[in-house]
Parts: C-alpha cells; structure tokens; sequence
C-alpha cells in the first residue's frame, strides 16, 4: 500500500504518510489512507456513487489540505465513504487546481468494520514534498 | 520524559519554565502536576505550552493542566488569558470540537434496581443515541431551524420539549454563549452539523452508566449538595462536543486567520496550528461569534442526548423521568473561549480565557454558578477510561492563578494504534463484561483503543487538582454500562 500510519505522532488521534510517483498519486494514496483511519478494510467501499471534485488553492500544499478536508465534509453531509479515483492538478491562475472524481456508497456499520470518525484534517507536522522518487505526504488528523 | 532543564517546582505541585525558556516567550509557562507526572509528561507539552507563552496579549502564565498531553497548537489542557485590547484569539487555543463537554444526570435508582435490567437499558441507550462514524440524529432540522439552535442553544431545547427548565440552570452559561451569529458560519459547517443534533459522535466520546458507591464518597455533604444521597446510587455521565459542525468552524477559521494572520496583521507563530488574529479584529470577532455557534451547538446536542437517555430509563422502567430523579447535576465545558473577569496581580481585569481539554472550575460564592451551588462551589466533573471510573469535583476559592481552572480527563499516554495493536474491542467486551461493567459500540478497533490502559490514572490527575488548589473530589463513580461511538 503507498501509505503507512505513523504509530506515535499523535497519541490521541492518528497520523500517516502516504507516497506516490506523480502528484497524482499521492493524493489518491492520502485518500485511501484517510478512509482507512475511517474503516477496517477500504476495499470494501463499492462505487455506488459518484462525486466530481473541484477545488482551487494558491498553495500547493494546501490543495492537499483541501482535498482531504472535502472528504471529510462529504463524509458528514452526505455520509459517504469516498475512494478517489482520479485527479489531476493543473497550474493555473496564480495557483493549484484540482479537478477529480471519487466513487463510494453511504456509511453501513453492518457491512463496514468502522474505526474511528475523522473529523478535521490538520495543519500539524502536514506536509507534501517532492522527493527523487516521487512525492511524499504526512497527514494528522483529529478524530 | 527527562524534565526540560530549566524548570523550577514552586509550589509542590506547580512547575515553571521561565521566559527565558525560549526566545519570544512574554510569560512564564507553568504545569500543575505531580513529581511522578511531570516526569511521565510528554515532551510536547513542554514544547507547546511555552509555544503559546509567545502569543501576544497574553497575562500572566501559559499553564497546562495535569492532564496535559501534546494537541494542535496549544497541549491538550492548555489554558491561557489574553487581553481582550491588545490579545489574541486562537482556535488552536479552543481545539477542534469547540464544547467539547461533560454532562452529570442523576437516578433516584440504586445498583441493585439497574443491575437486572442493566443490558437492557444499555442496548436502549446504544439504540436511542446515535453514535460512530458520519452518524446522523433522529431530529430533521431545517438550516433555519438549525440557525436558531445555533444562536439560542439549549433555549431552542427548552422550546420544543427536550428540556428541563431547571436543566438550562444547570448548565454551564445556561446553555447558550450570548454573541453567537449564525451568518458567520460557513455552509459546509452547516451541512455537517444540521442532523448531528443528538448524536454522540467516535473517539473518546461515550455515554456512560456509572455508581456512587459509599466508600468512592469523599466529600458526604457536597455529595448530598450535589444530590448523592443514596448508597450506590446510579447516575449518567456523558462526554461528546459540537460534531463535525464545530470542527468545519475551526478548519475555515484557521485557514482564514492563516492568510490574514502575518499579512495584515504581523503576526508570527511558531507552529500553524497556533494560527490566531487579535480579538479586536475583524477576522478575530467574527470567529469569537462562530465559536460561540458550535459552543450552542454542543449544548443543544448534549440536551438533546439527555432527552433521549431519560426516554431510555423511562422506557425500561415503565415510569416517568421525573419520578426515576433525572435530575442533572450540571454540565461543563471543555474547548471554549470566554470573557470573564479575573485579579491579576491586585487589579480586576477583562481576560479572555481560552480553556482547551480544560474545565473552568468556580468557587463557592463566584458569579456566574448556578445559585444552587453558590456555597459549593460549581461541580465539575472529570471523566476517566470506560474501565476505570470518573469523578465529581467542586470548584475551590484557591484557583485563581489558574483562572479557576481544573483538569478535564484522565489524558493519554498511549496512542491509539499501541492501544489496538495490545487490545481487542471484542476481547476488552467480554473482559469488562466479566468484571461488571456492559459495554456497546460498532467501533471495535476504537473500542480497543479507548482501553483503560492507554489513560493516564484518573486517581493522579484529581488528586494533582487537588494538591493545586483547583478542585476537591466529592464522588469516585465507576462505571458499570457504556456505550462508545
């Protein structure tokens, strides 16, 4: 899997670094792994429904801040489990724009092994940094 | 953790780190802990709190709660009073669920009354309060509907049948923080938050079935003030905050106090998550006014939470709540900011008070307590692991250098994915279920990570606040059902 949870970051709450090759893709690692801290096995999400994402950002890094946060809103307001399947991210207008779509079906604890609730993303120790290899991501999230 | 070098002990259970500490501190930092628990403290702590020593406006110390732990900005159990002219507001100061809080209600009922029906009501309970992951409430409010119960709190309660009249009395600020203007909230908040009224939420939040048991009373007659008059009387506790509505609250502001913050106001803070813009401002007042909607929020959930568990006992009992004695004893919060007026060094001064993962704690005879406790003291209740018991304090007249706070939990030494690579939710389930105490949940793996062992031991922690000067012990209570989102 492109992420790993960071066992000891935040002791109330939890923590991960996910990675990828393109920018891309480390997006989509983040997302799995936001929805993992969520529930036990991510790839029992089915695809039922389809939300289109659109977010713009000066920051690079802050369109990841974004991104995740998104997830989480719809988690709440449209209590949907999400995986995301594409992204792109595309230099624009004095900053980042992030068009995508993601695909997933509404909370069921009898079919999904549920964790814990994540209910913000946040700003501590985050960030997204380009690598040799690739780019990397380190994500808190307060649950 | 070896202690910083640095710090002095000046009082048995005070210990400071001077401004000197680190450069752009304005103001000692200060922790309430016992010897054992300043060297078992986190070195976050340490980290953050003389982190936000450097905030501008701030009085007098940066002070951590016994309870402390590393957080976002401010540690878990941070507390810090900053002039309302010249001083800041942080949301890394309040935390993420704005009111977060605790509720005390009692039972005229004993242990040997629940002890038959015990699984009973925990399944009504589990059934009647939604909890976990996205959970969304029975109540179907319109956005305008929810606006008013942003704006009034538990006074929309009040209006539609779930309250008490007496319980607005005995809630902290009657339930309702004055000020609170729904326009400065964003959509998304009120997306998240419009059907989670009544709903408890994950984590560490729970509800609780708990007993006073004779020998857990230290304090008879502010027990009985408080309304513990029976051998093993049972009461109900529950801990859960403002939801994903108090949490969108916090993430818009920090972005916004984030872009404005250094720009136009020539602010520098040494980590994002103390993100802040001064009282006066613009951006500063209207999060102030935000804040005060998710702490309105949290009040009419756990109004509305209380609602449901009177329905609970009514049902399994075949009587009326107000026969079965559910009376509440009081409700605090925990993530808040507040005006409030405090002496510092002989003058009587307009602080604003930031308390995160920490309880304001009045004294007998101070303004703003219910007039039913003016000789106690305001009650503050403290909870602890589901396996290992909370308590109920009383506020004390010596807490003034702490702004008449106290600590808020147990706190958490061991993180949540140790908790559940040692433990298993069903394994812990029956364990506790073997030792007396019914526990449901749909979140196995957080019910292992919420094991009593990955706490700091309650016991420690009120008995630091009570070495402090910041809160006496009345009742020990243990838990005996739970249900935990």
């Amino acid at each position: 899997m492109p992420f790993k949870y960071l066992p000891d970051i935040a002791i109330a709450d939890a923590a991960f670094e996910a990675w990828g090759d393109t920018l891309d893709s480390v997006f989509i690692s983040c997302a799995d792994a936001l929805a993992g801290v969520m529930v036990d096995d991510i790839s029992l999400i089915e695809g039922k429904e389809a939300v289109e994402l659109r977010l713009f950002n000066a920051e690079l890094e802050m369109v990841l801040f974004d991104f995740l946060n998104e997830l989480v809103y719809i988690k709440d307001a449209k209590r949907l489990l999400l995986r995301v399947e594409k992204v792109e991210i595309a230099e624009q207008g004095g900053g980042f724009e992030l068009t995508g779509k993601a695909t997933g079906e509404q909370i069921d604890p009898s079919k999904h092994r549920l964790l814990a609730d994540v209910k913000a993303v946040t700003l501590s120790r985050f960030s997204l940094v380009r690598e040799d290899e690739g780019w990397r991501a380190t994500v808190i999230v307060d649950i | 953790m070896p202690r910083p070098s640095g710090i002095k002990r000046v009082a048995p259970t005070v210990w400071e780190l001077p401004a000197s500490y680190k450069p752009g501190m304005l103001v000692p930092a200060r922790i309430y802990a016992t010897e054992k628990m300043i060297d078992e403290m986190d070195a976050g702590v340490f980290d953050q709190i003389t982190n936000v020593a450097c905030l501008p406006g701030i009085v007098k110390y940066a002070q951590c709660m016994p309870d402390g732990h590393w957080g976002y900005g401010f540690p878990i159990g941070g507390v810090a009073a900053f002039d309302p002219e010249n001083g800041v507001i942080s949301p890394g100061g309040i935390g993420f669920d704005i009111n977060c809080g605790m509720r005390l209600c009692l039972t005229s009922l004993t242990y040997d009354d629940v002890a038959p029906k015990l699984k009973e009501l925990v399944d009504a309970l589990f059934y009647k309060i939604p909890s976990g992951v996205g959970s969304a409430g029975v109540l179907r409010l319109s956005h305008e509907e929810f606006n008013e119960v942003l704006e009034t709190g538990s006074r929309w309660c009040l209006k539609k049948g779930y309250a008490w009249k007496e319980d607005l009395q005995l809630t902290e600020e009657a339930g309702c923080f004055e000020g609170a203007d729904s326009s400065k909230v964003s959509r998304k908040a009120v997306e998240r938050g419009f059907d989670q009224i009544g709903t408890l939420g994950s984590g560490n939040h729970y509800c609780e079935i708990q007993v006073a048991r004779p020998e857990n009373i230290h304090d008879e007659g502010l027990a009985r003030s408080f309304g513990f008059t029976l051998p093993n009387q049972v009461a109900v506790m529950f801990h859960c905050g403002s939801r994903g509505f108090g949490h969108q609250v916090a993430t818009d502001y920090l972005q916004i106090f984030l872009k404005a913050m250094e720009r136009k106001y020539h602010i520098r803070v040494i980590d994002r998550e103390l993100a802040c813009a001064p009282f006066n401002s613009h951006e500063g007042q209207d999060y102030f006014k935000a804040m005060k909607c998710a702490v309105n929020m949290a009040f009419a959930n756990r109004q509305v939470i209380l609602h449901r568990i009177r329905e609970a006992f009514s049902q399994v009992f075949k009587r009326s709540p107000e026969d079965l004695g559910m009376r509440m004893v009081y409700d605090v919060t925990h993530n808040t900011a507040k005006l409030e007026e405090h002496t510092v060094d002989g003058v009587r001064r307009r602080l604003l008070v930031h308390r995160k993962g920490a309880t304001r704690a009045f004294g007998p005879g101070m303004e703003g307590i219910p007039a039913v406790y003016k000789e106690t003291g305001q009650p503050v209740i403290i909870g602890g692991s589901m396996e290992t018991g909370s308590y109920l304090l009383a506020g004390l007249s010596t807490g003034a250098d702490a702004f008449y706070t106290t600590a808020h939990g147990s706190g958490r030494t061991m993180s949540r994915h140790q908790a559940k690579r040692l433990y298993s939710g069903r394994k812990l389930q029956a364990e506790m279920e073997h030792r007396g105490i019914y526990v449901r949940t749909d979140a196995w793996g957080g019910l292992a990570e919420e094991a009593g062992a990955a706490y700091k031991d309650i016991d420690e922690v009120v008995e630091a606040t009570e070495l402090s000067g910041l809160s006496r012990r009345v009742v020990r209570l243990v838990p005996i059902g739970n249900i935990k989102g």
